[in-house]
């Protein structure tokens, strides 16, 4: 059985992982590792998790079977045979951030912390991170690039309203990647006082694995969910790659189980021949940003090319380290979905199923009727899939509204 | 390595401190990086470190940032930087640091990457995003070419950390500690007292590595280095220098005047 975890080595996903970080961050990495150890395996800590998971974020989020979607990806009914939805959307925020955000904020708050930062993209993981400390009562500053601030209008007033302070980074390409290089600048800065909790399962150790175990919720409710509608396991778990949360939160509940393949979908922007994608395992190469070595998007010299999607939450030229490794080793098959594609999936799902997802989840169901087909090849009969729809799409309403509704009279 | 431990060596001797200048390559382009790196050596910077930037530069405060954003827009990056410490070391027998990122090396691969720099006569490397714990591959390459690896030191590192480096000096190149003066980012002014403990620090790392010290970060003023190097074995100013250039790239004056009393002052 392929494992991905190196207890012997912790923090490395077969070659992929380590701390590449200023050496001032080491201590603070240090006693973050401990208190995951410590305050993270207490008993206090995880009845007061679980409490604020069920009372407050909306947990088990439910497992909706999409018919009428499975039915419109193929009418004859030949690849897939049952097509589920892990409700991610439905959690408080109106996305799965909200199971990192607070877990991290809680922690923090226990290990003494005084000050919250996070960077953030689409700014889900911002508002999450905003929420948890309004809840929980500690201050927060969200880094978001000047760009996405424009893109994103509705989730910075957002976060200001939950009392959070916004600063736009003018810096590189005033998007993800510069919001995170400010949010370390700050950390370097503050990090006697300060928790930076990072909004992916990237970063340097202990970050993605205190992410994906936080996020690995969504794979453990998934898993008994289906055991109890099907009576079995799937035959496939999919979900989209950002930095990678959602997905390793989901592939965690399987990644044991070897007959469910994992699919991880990536946006492909313009297109991966192009120069304007975030498909950082399919077109990358493997580099040290921001903490880890993994797949990244950097041209020969080393630097670091801007990232392009339709959706801001996918457009980060980097990627969490355990997917680099469920890569390389075969476990995880990555695949990736044009911002057209997307679209065209956003709108199918509206229509059908009554869930606008956020355009993030729209790239994997972009890619259903191929995931379904390899697996039912593999199997010999119709595949049961089940899908992490990790957000709801009301923060791009304005894109789906322009880019879908664009060509109908109003 | 030879050259920066014999610039060590001398300053101890004259009872002097070593300045470390740096410069952010091909801002505002290669050929007037070349003479204010000259210029600095002419005007008593003992030790050059060359600027490798790079496009996510999250250890740098603004002043550096956007001197790596301006030198990349024009096609700067570790190649160039190579090609002008390539063109100094024509000139000059001053020592040469490359400061910059962990991933334009390891992109071109440590190996390669280490014969490169040795090839252009560049005598140690200090890569700000690769602590001690993951810098073996690097070390080893650089190590059967002699060049060296600069470790740094913050106030935040622990005493088990800091004898770790005299470890490493054993075994490979490690020509001198980079002390990095406060938590934060190049480019703040550092407090006297911040500056002067931080050199009191220096020295004690110096006596548990058994390497020379330095104190950089926040040091942007004759008074400034002064203070910081009493009690370490030199200093380095960067972010100063930088806006120095920004501010009249045509020119060296006001860059060689700041060397001139740095230099004075130590
Ligand atoms: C709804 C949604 N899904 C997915 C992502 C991508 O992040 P990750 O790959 O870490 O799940 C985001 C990020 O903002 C998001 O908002």
């Amino acid at each position: 059985m392929p494992s991905s975890h190196h207890p012997q080595n912790p923090g490395w996903y077969g070659p992929y992982g380590g701390r590449f970080v200023s050496e001032t961050l080491i201590p603070a990495l240090d006693e973050l590792t401990e208190a995951i150890a410590g305050i993270g395996t207490s008993e206090a800590y995880k009845t007061e998790l679980n409490a604020l998971l069920t009372n407050y974020v909306g947990r088990p989020t439910p497992l909706t079977e999409a018919h009428r979607l499975a039915r419109e990806i193929d009418p004859s009914k030949k690849t897939i045979g049952r097509l589920f939805f892990k409700r991610e959307d439905l959690c408080h925020t109106g996305a799965h951030k909200i199971n990192n955000a607070i877990g991290q904020v809680l922690l923090a708050s226990k290990m003494g912390k005084t000050r919250i930062i996070a960077e953030t993209g689409a700014g889900q993981h911002g508002v999450a991170t905003a929420t948890a400390c309004a809840l929980i009562g500690l201050p927060c500053e969200v880094y978001m690039g000047a760009e996405d601030v424009k893109r994103q209008a509705p989730n910075v007033g957002r976060m200001k309203l939950l009392g959070a302070k916004v600063i736009a980074v003018e810096s590189g390409s005033k998007t993800l990647k510069d919001a995170m290089n400010e949010a370390l600048r700050d950390w370097v800065t503050n990090v006697a006082t300060t928790h930076y909790c990072i909004g992916s399962a990237a970063g340097p150790h202990p970050y993605p694995e205190l992410v994906a175990k936080l996020q690995s919720i969504i794979g453990t409710e998934a898993r008994a969910q289906l055991m109890e509608r099907t009576g079995r396991l799937p035959d496939a778990a999919v979900a989209c790659v950002g930095g990678g949360s959602n997905a390793i939160g989901m592939f965690r509940g399987f990644l044991a189980a070897a007959s469910v393949k994992l699919y991880g979908v990536e946006a492909a922007g313009h297109g991966v021949a192009t120069d304007k994608h975030a498909a950082t395992l399919t077109a990358g190469r493997v580099g040290i940003l921001h903490g880890s070595k993994s797949f990244v998007l950097c041209d020969e010299g080393g630097q670091i090319k801007e990232a392009h999607s339709i959706s801001a939450g996918l457009d980060y030229p980097g990627v969490g380290p355990e997917h680099s490794w469920l890569k390389t080793s075969g476990r995880a098959r990555y695949l990736s979905a044009t911002d057209e594609e997307a679209l065209a999936a956003a709108s199918l799902v509206a229509r059908t199923e009554g869930i606008i997802p956020a355009l993030e989840t729209s790239h994997p169901i972009a890619k259903l009727g191929e995931i379904a087909s390899e697996v039912a090849k593999g199997i010999g009969r119709p595949a049961t899939i089940v899908l992490c729809l990790s957000g709801r799409g009301d923060k791009d309403l304005e894109t789906l509204l322009a880019r879908c509704l664009g060509n109908e009279a109003n | 390595m030879g050259r920066i431990d014999d610039v060590f060596a001398k300053r101890a001797a004259e009872g002097k401190k070593v300045l470390v200048t740096y410069l952010c390559v091909g801002d505002p382009d290669a050929e007037r990086s070349i003479a204010l790196a000259l210029a600095c050596a002419e005007e008593g910077a003992d030790v050059l470190e060359l600027g490798c930037p790079f496009s996510d530069p999250s250890a740098d405060g603004v002043a550096i940032a956007r001197a790596s954003q301006r030198a990349l827009a024009r096609g700067g990056g570790l190649a160039e930087t190579l090609e002008v410490a390539r063109a100094i070391r024509e000139k000059s027998d001053v020592p040469l640091v490359l400061f910059g990122y962990y991933n334009p090396l390891f992109v071109r691969g440590e190996q390669d990457a280490a014969r490169a720099v040795a090839n252009a006569g560049v005598d140690a490397l200090l890569v700000v995003d690769l602590p001690i714990d993951e810098s073996t591959p690097l070390r080893e390459a650089c190590a059967v070419r002699n060049v060296g690896v600069v470790p740094l030191v913050a106030p935040t590192t622990k005493l088990d950390r800091i004898e770790k480096i005299g470890l490493f000096a054993n075994r490979y190149p490690v020509p001198f500690v980079y002390y990095v003066s406060m938590t934060g980012v190049t480019g703040g002014a550092g407090a006297s007292e911040v500056l002067g403990k931080a050199g009191e620090e220096a020295k004690r790392v110096r006596e548990v590595t058994k390497r020379p010290t330095v104190v950089g970060f926040g040091i942007d003023s004759a008074d400034r280095a002064r203070i910081a190097a009493e009690h370490a074995d030199g200093v380095v100013v960067g972010s100063e220098i930088v806006r120095r250039i920004e501010k009249d790239p045509k020119s060296d004056a006001a860059v060689r005047e700041l060397v001139r009393d740095l230099r004075a002052s130590l």
